[in-house]
């Protein structure tokens, strides 16, 4: 059977400014983002023959094909189910330049989530299924949905309030760090989280994600091409998306393990394809729109066992020099919140050795996308 | 009940829920094959389980247990937000416990969202169905929940 293992690798990663508010407008933001992973890989954009995106994505291909001048274009791919695509951007780059569908293939994200409207606010698009059985009882945003399995994973397991913190802590203090994140020179203290306001108990404001501006791409080719490129290749070593059997969304409500969400789906194609396991991987950009997606996805995708998430988060063992630094750009939490995007060229910026929280000699490393929905991971190699 | 709150728009799958609620009946949608008789939830076209496109509305008790619930805090759109904070739950049925629907504990059919306290809500605490009529004309009819002593 044909593999995608280390067939192909990331060859430039590219990014703007994160900030509350940028000027500039989400298709002009994409270009930069693009432009700069280009010029980080030394390809030039009439080379560019593949473009792989979010459904959520408001710049099309078309325009930025045009813009960036990119030659003739083969292959073209939007993935859905907003933050649990990132990782399939890549995915569907990767099989496309494995299988010669394109040969120099971008994955991008632009969005103004920071100035612009937040998505549950238009009930239009949101009333029909499954929102006629949620939305009218005033389950309206994701932290709604979300805090409702949060709150019956920590009465299952156990799980308490100090280990969502120690998440939170762990993404600001790499963050912290960072002088391109949102919370470059906020740090965060127990004492702000214990008495931080609620958005919806038992989740409160430094469990969620921040709200960004800004836009990154990056640029997929084969393993032999990056090899010639500017960079050191990060290799895409295995590649995998997870839609569970009776799996409803980012209301999985209703069927019979409910806790158990796509993060598991996904884990199980990814080590399948993988030479090495979760105990082999050196450093994780796990999703993090909200705190209780991490521990959910630790035990996903392998590294604890069943409601042994919370309990993995003590010690420090998130924090560099724990058993797995988390998100060392500060993720969705504290550097920005893009969709993801900015977890999977952070995992790039480890395995070149360049990250602001370098984990030393990190050689692999996972980066997942949105539990709760539809999902997508990577594990990544240098 | 304030009518500025969203109402359900159902679909063609889930429109006899609703009309069944309108008559003060929780039913579930079920598998007419005779073999299988699987519920199922939310409702769709066919049976994830034999395949049959065949299906039925299975009444059930109205009981339930809290399965899990949110208490959500501004920003909210407009209408919740003058209700915040609320608790949202999430119910298993009795009948058919991996069968859970989200809804709101009142102190009555058509009570605010905000007329139980908070700290009365436990996970596992049983509660039954009510119905409230909603909407301008009482069009559609909502299902909330009674906390049982």
């Amino acid at each position: 059977m044909a593999t995608l293992k280390d067939a192909t690798a990331i060859a430039g990663i590219g990014q703007t400014a994160f900030a509350k508010r940028l000027p500039e407008s989400e298709k002009t933001l994409a270009c930069r983002a693009i432009m700069a992973a280009l010029d980080d890989a030394g390809i030039a954009p009439s080379e560019v023959d593949g473009f792989a995106s979010y459904t959520m994505e408001e710049t099309d291909e078309v325009e930025v094909a045009k813009a960036i001048g990119a030659g003739d274009v083969t292959f073209f791919s939007k993935v859905g189910y907003g933050g649990g695509g990132s990782c399939a951007t890549l995915a569907h780059l990767a099989a496309a330049v494995a299988t010669g569908q394109a040969s120099v293939g971008v994955a991008w994200r632009s969005r103004k989530r920071g100035s612009g409207p937040r998505p549950w606010k238009n009930t239009a698009v949101q009333l029909p299924t499954p929102a006629q059985w949620t939305r009218p009882y005033g389950l309206l945003r994701p932290a709604d949905e979300i805090g409702m399995l949060a709150r019956r994973y920590m009465h299952t397991y156990g799980a308490t309030r100090d280990h969502l913190f120690n998440v939170a802590l762990a993404c600001r203090n790499r963050a912290n760090q960072n002088p391109d994140a949102i919370m470059y020179e906020r740090p965060l203290t127990r004492e702000m989280y214990m008495t931080s306001r609620w958005i919806s108990e038992p989740l409160c404001l430094y469990d969620n994600c921040l709200e960004t501006d800004g836009a990154l791409a990056c640029v997929i080719v084969s393993a032999e091409r990056a090899r010639d490129c500017r960079r050191r290749p990060v290799y895409l070593h295995s590649v995998a998306q997870g839609l569970p059997a009776q799996h409803h969304g980012m209301v999985n409500y209703w069927n019979d393990d409910p806790l158990a969400g796509p993060a598991w789906t996904a884990a199980r194609q990814l080590w399948k394809h993988a030479d090495f396991g979760p105990d082999d991987v050196h450093v994780a950009q796990i999703y993090d729109a909200f705190t209780p997606l991490v521990p959910l996805s630790l035990e996903g995708y392998g590294f604890c066992g069943r409601g042994e998430g919370g309990a993995f988060t003590e010690g420090g063992a998130l924090e560099i020099g724990g058993r797995l630094p988390l998100n060392t750009g500060g993720g969705g939490l504290s550097e920005a919140y893009v969709h993801g995007f900015n977890l999977i060229t952070e995992g790039v910026k480890q395995l070149r050795g360049t990250s602001t929280a370098q984990v030393p000699d990190a050689a692999t490393c996972l980066v997942t996308a949105g539990e709760g929905v539809p999902t997508s991971a990577v594990l990544l190699r240098s | 009940m304030t009518d500025s709150l969203l109402l359900p728009v159902p679909d063609e799958d889930g429109a006899p829920f609703w009309e069944y609620a309108a008559r003060g009946e929780l039913r579930v949608q079920a598998c007419a094959a005779p073999a299988c008789g699987a519920l199922r939830f939310p409702p769709r076209p066919c049976c994830p389980h034999c395949g049959s496109f065949a299906s039925t509305w299975r009444e059930t008790s109205g009981r339930g247990r809290v399965w899990s619930y949110v208490v959500p805090h501004p920003p909210l759109l407009p209408a919740y937000a003058e209700q915040a904070p609320y608790n949202a739950v999430l119910v298993e049925l009795v009948d058919a416990p991996h069968i859970r629907l989200a809804g709101n504990v009142v102190v009555s059919a058509d009570a605010p969202l905000n007329s139980v306290d908070p700290a009365r809500l436990r996970i596992g605490a049983p509660v039954r169905a009510v119905f409230c009529p909603a909407g301008p004309d009482g069009s559609v009819t909502l299902v909330r929940w009674l906390l049982e002593r």
